[in-house]
């Protein structure tokens, strides 16, 4: 398959077009960073050798954060201020959060998103998971030569828009060039996928350190379509270590444990964990604080017994996606595994038995995301060769709509619609005269709102005063190509408008986040200044090369005026963005844009053009109905 | 009522390169072109499904925003507003019960709503039946009996789908098929209502 390798061994691009991309695996458990050197994918490996960054975050009373293996090997004694698997708390509030009440922190809960009090103060999720992304691109960088000018996140699939947001925000924060988020699982299609030159339906089973996701997706040439996906946002291989703390408690006989014991043991739940996969015993021994002594022994028997409800509930979402894509199991060609946890045998065993077939386990679980997702990052940053690309076709994992009288739902966007997709629906008044409408944006598959989740509230005025069912509001939803939502409602009776749009930010406002971004700058001594001088040049350069590929492919589109204006344009951004004065190019950014908007919109209808070309003629002058199209009822 | 009949559709073709950027922008696929159209298929009921397939990948390799992601902002929402019409295109033609709607409504010809008033009182007794049969198989958590059900149903479809591609491509009677369309519209429903039993009962 041609898809196979991106470039001959030991050839790469030239350097001046090759541009830095990176592929991050943020994971619950530990995170990485990929990129794809000389066409071949690559995990970046810190100092020390070591591929994996514990994502662990620990916060110290002079304003120092320690990341990875400093502050995982502090987690026991610090248990407070070290904060483990946040991504568990993205997006999410307080009661969201299963066995919260079991954890070392000291919660905030707010509406929207909970935060956490530290040594060195309040921390939202998204900072944490910020703190984790800084120290990645740090690496990048230094491995790398240079500031990044492309990432692509990856993100459980089934992360709602608020989880998304969160991930969003938190690149953001970190100073990371992101340019798409990428559901997990079909990170690891692309990187099997593309490995095996695989051809079929295939299914991903994600188990990572806190989430599942399971994804149905159809693989054929050059195609990475997936039709299905499902999963649950908070169960994870963490959930195992949990149901062998609760088994060490109950056959010790623990009393009531401190928090830094409490850590100790989870801690020593999940070496035993590990040390299953191999054995089939393993000692679990302990000196707790309190005097006490733990000195147990596990069997493979005795955990595969006690995890069987957790393997049962990754079965449901399973079954549901096999449904939704309307397959069977005998459908399915292979399982890829992905995740550390899928490494519990009885993991293996239960996926083999549900699907009748030996999981595929050629690649390295831990990697796999963040393989594919360098892959996907080196494609969309135009550092592919012409033939070796790939078409990837995502779904949005939960339905999206909006409340409606009595507390119901009325869907907009049904689940596992390919993206990206927007959908409009018409609304009325419930009331004679009303003039305003409350739109509350949810997401979910209930029918009664309390059962999904709340994304985003607003409010529509200017509604003329008529009897109610007269007012016509349309709400429109779009959900682009990273999964995420914006809403927009109109009033479209003759005479009057309003118009409102809304990007939901799950309690984390624009203003929050510019207060965080210069609060994070402070703490790292970075100059705040020269950091987005450097982010507006590295976006310069991207503008420029992206122009000059048009102009080089499609230049006869433009009149010799419009051409004129244009190279003026260009060679006013390369000026700008060879000083040091970020508002003049901020300026001549804007007006290379300007200039180059009819040319993008004449290039996109010869792209389109192409699609047809070498079809019949005859068969396309066959096609016409009438041109004007009404919307679907 | 017949089909109104198809005007005839220029497709620009021998341009060389030195055209004029407005008539190149004229002639090029249109965003509010039809469904079909946008696919380059005959607008009819009965379609190959293979080469839809192969349209809309071709379609979407052009148009993606992945296409497009170190792009300028212009071309993005380009691509994005493309990509989002070629995928409303898509899922309207891929299932038989949007696309006969669609059908009929590029024929201006209003099917209405999941009205009961406007069903015959003996389609509403047989679906009232059919939902008793289902209600009491759900109750007595009876999976066999609920797939049973199933496969019956989509047995129905089937028929009611050759029925409507009868209408709509050979007889062309939309008023029929607009009868046929809303039947077919309340046995989707019920067949969903069965799914969700079906997948209560696994959980």
């Amino acid at each position: 398959m041609a898809l196979l390798q991106i470039a001959e061994p030991g050839e790469s691009t030239p350097p001046h077009q090759h541009r830095l991309a990176v592929g991050i695996d943020l994971g619950t458990t530990n995170s990485l960073v990929a990129t794809v050197r000389s066409g071949l994918a690559v995990v970046l490996s810190d100092d020390l050798g070591r591929p994996l960054l514990p994502s662990v975050v620990r916060y110290l009373p002079d304003g120092e954060v320690e990341v990875g293996y400093d502050a995982q090997a502090r987690q026991a004694t610090d248990p407070r201020n070290t904060i483990v698997s946040v991504k568990r708390f993205m997006g999410r509030g307080l009661r969201d959060v299963a066995n919260h009440e079991g954890l070392p922190y000291h919660f905030d809960d707010r509406p929207g998103m909970l935060r956490l009090h530290t040594v060195a103060g309040v921390r939202s999720p998204v900072e944490v998971s910020a703190d984790i992304l800084r120290v990645l691109r740090q690496r990048a960088e230094a491995s790398l030569g240079g500031p990044l000018s492309a990432a692509v996140i990856t993100v459980p699939a089934y992360f709602d828009d608020a989880q998304r947001q969160a991930t969003k925000d938190a690149a953001r924060l970190a100073g990371l060039p992101l340019i798409r988020l990428l559901n997990e699982p079909t990170a690891a299609a692309i990187a099997y996928g593309l490995d095996n030159a695989a051809e079929g339906i295939y299914a991903v089973y994600d188990l990572g350190g806190g989430t599942f996701d399971i994804s149905i997706l159809r693989l054929t040439r050059g195609v990475f379509e997936v039709l299905a996906t499902g999963g649950d946002s908070a169960l994870g291989g963490d959930d195992f270590d949990h149901r062998i703390f609760c088994w060490i408690l109950e056959a010790a006989a623990l009393q009531p444990l401190s928090v830094e014991d409490a850590r100790m043991l989870l801690t020593r739940a999940r070496e035993a964990k590990e040390y299953l996969t191999l054995h089939g015993m393993a000692p679990i021994s302990a000196r707790l604080n309190s005097g006490e002594v733990v000195d147990l022994t596990l069997s493979t028997e005795t955990f595969a017994e006690i995890t069987r409800t957790l393997l049962a509930k990754t079965m449901q979402p399973v079954k549901k996606a096999l449904r939704d894509a309307g397959l069977s199991i005998g459908d399915v060609k292979g399982v890829v595994m992905v995740g550390g946890a899928t490494r519990m045998p009885q993991v293996q065993r239960a996926v083999g038995d549900f699907f009748r077939q030996e999981p595929l386990n050629n690649l390295d679980p831990d990697k796999v995301v963040a393989i594919g997702a360098a892959m996907q990052a080196n494609l969309l940053a135009g550092n592919g060769r012409a033939g070796d690309d790939w078409l990837l076709l995502d779904v949005i994992p939960l339905s999206l709509g909006i409340e409606t009288m009595g507390g119901l739902v009325e869907k907009i966007i049904p689940r596992n619609s390919t993206i990206p997709t927007a959908r409009a629906q018409e609304f009325t008044t419930f009331r004679d005269g009303q003039t305003a409408l409350s739109v509350h944006v949810v997401q979910g598959e209930r029918e009664l709102v309390s059962d999904c989740r709340s994304l985003a509230r607003f409010e529509l005025h200017g509604i003329p005063p008529l009897v109610a069912g007269a007012a016509r509001i349309r709400v429109s939803f779009q959900v682009d190509a990273d999964g995420l939502l914006a809403v927009s409602a109109r009033e479209q009776t003759a005479g009057a408008e309003a118009s409102i749009v809304v990007k939901p930010s799950y309690g984390l406002t624009d203003d929050e986040i510019a207060l965080m971004l210069k609060d994070s700058l402070l703490h790292v001594r970075e100059d705040a200044a020269v950091r987005a001088l450097k982010e507006s040049q590295v976006d310069a350069q991207r503008l420029l090369e992206a122009v000059r590929t048009a102009l080089a492919s499609d230049g006869e589109l433009l009149s010799a005026d419009e051409r004129a204006r244009v190279d003026a344009g260009l060679l006013r951004l390369d000026d700008a963005a060879r000083g040091d004065n970020r508002r003049q190019i901020m300026l001549a950014m804007d007006d290379l844009e300007a200039d180059t908007k009819d040319f993008a919109a004449r290039r996109m209808d010869k792209s389109i053009r192409q699609a047809f070309a070498g079809r019949n003629i005859s068969e396309i002058e066959t096609v016409a109905l009438p041109a004007r199209r009404e919307e679907a009822p | 009522m017949p089909l109104p009949p198809a005007p005839g559709r220029q497709m620009a073709h021998g341009r060389g390169p030195r055209c004029l950027p407005e008539r190149l922008t004229r002639t090029a696929m249109d965003f509010a072109a039809d469904h079909f159209s946008l696919f380059g298929l005959p607008a009819a009921f009965r379609i190959d499904p293979l080469l839809l397939d192969r349209r809309y990948i071709e379609l979407q390799t052009q148009v993606h925003p992945d296409r497009f992601a170190s792009a300028g902002e212009g071309a993005k929402r380009l691509s994005q507003q493309w990509a989002t019409r070629v995928n409303e295109a898509y899922q309207t033609l891929r299932r038989p019960l949007p696309r006969a709607r669609y059908l009929l409504q590029l024929a201006r010809h209003d099917v209405g709503s999941e009205n009961n008033s406007a069903m015959p009182a003996d389609f509403l007794v047989e679906q009232m039946e059919w939902r008793e049969a289902v209600a009491e198989a759900r109750a007595a958590g009876d999976h066999h009996e609920l797939e049973r059900l199933h496969h019956r149903l989509q047995r129905e479809l089937a028929a009611r789908e050759e029925e409507i591609a009868a209408l709509l491509d050979e007889q062309r009677d939309l008023e029929q098929a607009a009868d046929q369309v809303r039947r077919l519209m309340f046995e989707e429903k019920l067949l969903s209502e069965i799914d969700d039993a079906i997948a209560a009962g696994e959980e």
